[in-house]
């Protein structure tokens, strides 16, 4: 086991945004976070990759705490992509990229060639060696994302925590990312927006819901009609599709009246 | 549709850009020290500096005034050097402090730092309620200023443990203006007329004052600030992508931020207590140098020193040959070439979020 998070609770103020949360990724897992907006999935991905400090609970990473390890050292074994992605100065692709390396980097720590040579593998990876020179802020959204992609991949880790980094992409740009990390074969721990996508790329799921857990389990277990409507109020037609075996998700508008659809007790 | 910027980000020359940059403050030191109301020319200037020397001071034939040798070596030189200590330093407090609110129109100014200093140093002035720290009591009582405001300000924005950027802006504006206020009154119950004077135009900006004694202070800070700011480049960097992001990729952000507002207080405590107020210079200096050099911190912090140097000492210039033999404080001549373009910048940033 990789990752296990022990009865994790963080509140903003008076609001509680997560509540007791335990979850665990195995290693070689693609891990799902699900639920609706303000469910508390950024919270605690973020409390995981140090973005905020929990106020109770424990996080062992490789049977390690968590919490009171040097930031340095959980920057090296988890690299992160998540929803900002702007900076208020102008710097070049390559630049941004090789901020992936400074965890590996002591305070008076050169870059060296290798450092370089790591970034422009990251680049060419993802097929952006020819944007290296450009300045990131002109890039579009999609463009973006793959130049975090890029940094996390030059972060050298093997575990990666996505905070629904696909957000408001196109669709292409979203299957992109998400087949490319998959191909890495490495560990992940994601927030999806999408229920098609977490069902296509996931092994299992957690369905938080007002900073709880509510559900967990493979897609196909999770994603049913019931379930979707007790966690997300709305109703939908589930099946698994012939061609992927994942569940496919149809949401029904009120409109339309089904006999496969009955509401749960 | 959006326009490609005007200016290459295709990788800078580093080297060339920082050996010119270092010629013109060559140049600059020499040049500058040359002119004001009496000038001594550029080859006399040399001359005079080369015979200081001892190694090449043999060689040189005396052929200068006495005069033109104290002009330079006691009032000038002194008075450059002290420029260019003052205009690296603040323009370093400059990078410094919009790395920490992650916004480029911060500036050393923008916490109250200033107004802090300025009423402890009125305060001291006026009063002598620091003469018992002895010569450098002007010195000190404004570092005090600064240091006070500035823990002042970072207490009111700490928010669990963390800086709260909007709340330290505004919390910046609310207490300069106290000082601001405290000064005033301080200056109306002036016991007397002539400490009022040279409180007036110690506030306003001034290198006129300076002496060889006043620069070992400023320099070792900047010297040091520079070494620490130097180190943590990457972690500047980072806290550019947001506290999150920044520690997701190893930094302690707490930790930084509270070393960062150490270096930038005391950068521009000091800074201020030896020249008085000149603004904009942190604001202006590290926006044309990202323009030249993009935004990493490697790059931006050896440049903005050697730019900010350099133009506060030419400023300089201007404010002692403007209306010589009178002088313009420097402060008041910054102020009136930084405010339009703090407004360009300003209009600016409003049209590349449109």
């Amino acid at each position: 086991m990789r990752l296990q998070v022990e009865d994790l609770s963080y509140s903003y103020g008076e609001q509680e945004a997560a509540a007791q949360v335990c979850l665990q990724v195995d290693a070689g897992e693609f891990v799902g976070l699900i639920g609706p907006n303000g469910s508390g999935k950024s919270t605690v991905l973020k409390s995981i990759y140090r973005g905020l400090t929990p106020d109770r609970g424990r996080i062992l990473l490789d049977g390690e705490d968590l919490l009171s390890m040097p930031h340095r050292k959980s920057a090296l074994k988890l690299a992160v992509v998540g929803q900002e992605n702007e900076v208020p100065f102008d710097f070049t692709v390559e630049e941004m990229v090789a901020m992936g390396r400074a965890p590996h980097k002591r305070l008076f720590d050169v870059d060296t060639p290798r450092d370089r040579q790591i970034v422009h593998h990251a680049l060419e990876h993802l097929g952006m060696e020819r944007l290296a020179g450009r300045n990131y802020r002109q890039l579009s959204g999609g463009e973006k994302q793959r130049v975090l992609l890029a940094r996390a991949i030059a972060q050298e880790s093997d575990f990666f925590i996505l905070d629904e980094p696909t957000n408001h992409l196109d669709i292409s740009y979203q299957m992109q990312i998400f087949d490319f990390i998959k191909r890495l074969n490495v560990t992940v721990l994601s927030a999806i927006h999408d229920l098609n996508m977490a069902a296509l790329y996931c092994d299992r799921l957690y369905v938080l819901s007002g900073g709880r857990v509510v559900l967990e389990g493979p897609p196909e277990q999770v994603l049913t009609p019931e379930n979707i409507y007790r966690v997300y109020g709305v109703r939908s037609w589930v099946a698994l599709h012939p061609v992927t075996g994942r569940p496919a998700i149809t949401f029904l508008p009120a409109g339309i009246q089904t006999e496969t659809w009955r509401e749960p007790e | 549709m959006r326009l490609n910027r005007p200016f290459p980000r295709q990788s800078p020359n580093m080297p060339l850009i920082l050996s010119l940059l270092a010629v013109a403050a060559g140049v600059t030191l020499i040049v500058a020290t040359g002119l004001g109301p009496v000038a001594v020319s550029p080859v006399t200037t040399a001359k005079i500096l080369l015979h200081q020397i001892p190694a090449l001071g043999g060689g040189i034939a005396q052929t200068w005034e006495v005069l033109e040798q104290n002009i330079v070596l006691g009032l000038r030189l002194p008075r450059v050097c002290l420029g260019m200590i003052v205009g690296a330093s603040l323009s370093v407090c400059g990078v410094t402090m919009q790395a920490l609110v992650r916004n480029h129109l911060a500036d050393p100014f923008i916490l109250g730092v200033s107004n802090g200093a300025s009423a402890f140093a009125t305060l001291g002035m006026l009063f002598g309620a620091f003469s018992f720290l002895g010569t450098y009591s002007l010195a000190i009582s404004a570092f005090l200023g600064a240091a006070v405001t500035i823990l002042f300000v970072y207490a009111i924005s700490r928010v669990r443990g963390r800086i709260h950027i909007p709340q330290l802006l505004l919390s910046g504006v609310a207490i300069s203006m106290m000082m601001d206020g405290i000064t005033r009154i301080i200056t109306l119950s002036a016991p007397n007329a002539l400490g009022l004077h040279s409180a007036e135009s110690w506030m306003a900006g001034s290198l006129a004052g300076a002496r060889w004694a006043y620069l070992t202070l400023p320099l070792a800070v900047l010297v040091a600030c520079m070494v620490v700011l130097m180190v943590n480049h990457r972690g500047l960097n980072l806290l550019l992508l947001g506290d999150e992001s920044a520690g997701a990729l190893g930094v302690h952000v707490p930790r930084l931020q509270k070393l960062l507002v150490l270096v930038a207080s005391l950068m521009a405590g000091v800074t201020i207590s030896v020249s008085g107020s000149i603004g904009f210079v942190g604001l202006m200096v590290p926006h044309f140098t990202r323009l030249l050099v993009g935004g990493d911190h490697k790059k931006v912090l050896p440049i903005a020193a050697l730019l900010g140097g350099i133009l506060v000492v030419w400023v300089d210039v201007a404010a002692r040959l403007v209306i010589a033999p009178e002088e313009l404080p420097v402060g008041v001549l910054t102020a009136v070439i930084g405010g339009p373009i703090f407004l360009w910048m300003l209009k600016k940033s409003h049209r590349g979020k449109a």
